[in-house]
């Protein structure tokens, strides 16, 4: 445990000091909601989205871009880094585990999104007056299973890739695939049904976050996908992963 | 009681016989070179000693305990630098200590370790600004930082600059009159000849030998070599008559002259007689390059 708090210590104080992927996760998002929030036309209602403004249509599109940098870019780089370059296998020769090290980085990935995710709603809230999420459990049940499912994808790739690079090979087209997806290139009420359908099932599930966010109940089939994905790939990453 | 005992080891990667059938025993306090060429099974030889791989056969003992069943007690005790192995980029020299220090339970005085690995003005650097020499000094002092009982070194100075290679001897030497038993992967022969007292040579999984250095030595048939540019035109009879000489070769202007028993003594009074200088005279005997050559049939890495 002693060992653990110290590794968590100095991986945080790494992540810290790397400051192009700190600001992608935790500070883009709520780059992104400013400059769309200072389009006054951006902030009025619309019947396009259901009587909502654009702004708050495509604040959970922000939380996906958090999501997929944390758990899909930055912690498999990570892994597989540490693994590539023999971290891992150097901690298996001390007392302390080197799942100790794997433990600490999924707690700073953790504290990233989380502080990603409420700056971004807090910003929305007090600068561009968009509710904070009306269906609180909802969206907090929404938000942890959307996370946990695509952290397990991260952590997968993290297992199965041998190298830095093959990480990157893997993990580059899910990230574009989650972004895309997410609403995050395209506002999602300009991709056809079929494709907005096939983005509710797909991780972290923006329409339960939006829906949510706005108001309503999700949608059990939504977050019992998440949960699938997340024990499913989760458990298939946990047998494959290799200290070295 | 030895320190690390191995009978019989056996590793394979699948169909690839890594180490085949290793045995030797190592002392308290001693320096035990494993010698051999790429290949040969040092690395899988040690890895097991340090329990990051199960051995197919055979068994390995260190301090008295097993390496898989009893790791968390051995790592506690037993200090490994691996090759290739590498810290984070922005990690600082002296975190990288105190972080590893933490995880024993009687650590040597990161701060104190720093100095005396010469690293004292780098305690903030970032891994990624220090040179090959320092990471490799960093590295030593991340196995030692435990004050451990036994050390294994694995390509301990393997792309160092020769004077950080000397310089990292001085420091396998002081570690070893502390008391710690270390264990030294290597194939640089100079190396083992500096450090190790005695040297297990292994080649394609075994131990074809297994000595001190000037044992080994002494093994390969005791062979000298005199070298030198004669100031006058000298007959190759004149030396090939001796007893002593075996051979006589000339390479440009220097003559080599091959043989055994007072070599030196035999030529230089020829020379003498015919009023011939020798310049540039150099005597050569046999070395552990020598050695190991005739040991394992390959030539040793430079």
């Amino acid at each position: 445990m002693h060992a653990f708090g110290q590794i968590l210590k100095i991986e945080a104080r790494l992540y810290l000091r790397d400051l192009p992927t700190l600001l992608s996760t935790v500070g883009v998002p709520t780059l992104i909601l400013v400059v769309l929030g200072l389009i006054p036309a951006l902030r009025k209602p619309d019947p396009l989205f259901d009587g909502q403004s654009f702004v708050v249509y495509f604040a959970p599109s922000l939380l996906v871009i958090t999501l997929a940098m944390a758990g899909l870019n930055a912690l498999p780089t990570v892994l597989a880094t540490y693994r590539e370059r023999g971290v891992l296998r150097r901690l298996a020769t001390t007392p302390a585990s080197p799942a100790a090290l794997l433990a600490a980085q999924l707690v700073i990935t953790l504290s990233a999104i989380l502080a990603s995710a409420v700056l971004l709603v807090l910003v929305a809230r007090l600068a561009f007056g968009v509710p904070l999420p009306r269906h609180p459990f909802g969206f907090a049940a929404a938000f942890v299973l959307g996370t946990a499912a695509l952290l397990a994808l991260g952590l997968l790739v993290a297992a199965v890739a041998r190298t830095t690079r093959a990480a990157q090979a893997l993990a580059v087209p899910l990230f574009l695939l989650t972004m895309f997806f997410g609403g995050v290139y395209l506002p999602r009420f300009l991709l056809p049904d079929f494709l907005v359908r096939v983005g509710d099932y797909t991780p972290p599930g923006v329409q339960a976050l939006l829906d949510t966010w706005t108001g309503t109940a999700p949608q059990p089939l939504h977050l019992l996908t998440m949960a699938v994905v997340a024990v499913a790939a989760g458990s298939l990453a946990a047998r494959l992963f290799r200290w070295e | 009681m030895p320190v690390i005992e191995v009978t019989n080891l056996h590793k394979r990667y699948g169909d690839l016989v890594a180490v085949d059938d290793v045995s030797f025993t190592v002392s308290a306090g001693e320096i035990f070179g494993v010698l051999g060429p790429n290949g040969a099974g040092k690395t899988t030889t040690v890895e097991c000693l340090a329990g990051l791989r199960v051995p197919d056969g055979g068994g390995v003992s260190v301090l008295g305990l097993d390496p898989r069943r009893d790791a968390t007690r051995l790592r506690q005790r037993l200090g490994v630098q691996l090759q290739e192995s590498q810290l984070p980029d922005r990690l600082r020299v002296a975190e990288a200590l105190e972080l590893y220090a933490s995880f024993y339970p009687e650590p040597a005085d990161p701060a104190r370790l720093i100095d005396e690995l010469g690293l004292g003005d780098k305690r903030n650097t970032p891994y990624k600004k220090l040179s090959g020499g320092q990471k490799q000094r960093l590295s030593v002092a991340l196995a030692l930082v435990g004050n451990p009982e036994v050390a294994i070194l694995d390509e301990l100075t393997t792309g160092l600059d020769p004077q950080a290679r000397r310089d990292t001897w001085g420091l396998i030497e002081r570690i070893r009159d502390r008391g710690v038993t270390i264990v030294l992967v290597t194939h640089f022969m100079e190396e083992a000849e500096r450090l190790c007292d005695r040297v297990a040579v292994i080649d394609s999984g075994r131990v074809v030998a297994l000595d001190t250095p000037a044992g080994l030595v002494s093994r390969v048939a005791p062979t000298q070599r005199v070298r030198f540019r004669p100031s006058a035109p000298l007959d190759d009879q004149l030396l090939t008559d001796l007893p002593e000489v075996s051979e006589v070769t000339r390479t440009g202007s220097q003559v080599v002259v091959t043989g055994t028993g007072e070599l030196l003594h035999a030529v230089t009074a020829v020379l003498a007689r015919n009023q011939i200088v020798a310049a540039d005279l150099r005597l050569e005997q046999s070395t552990l390059d020598d050695a190991f050559v005739e040991l394992t049939g390959h030539r040793p890495a430079d």
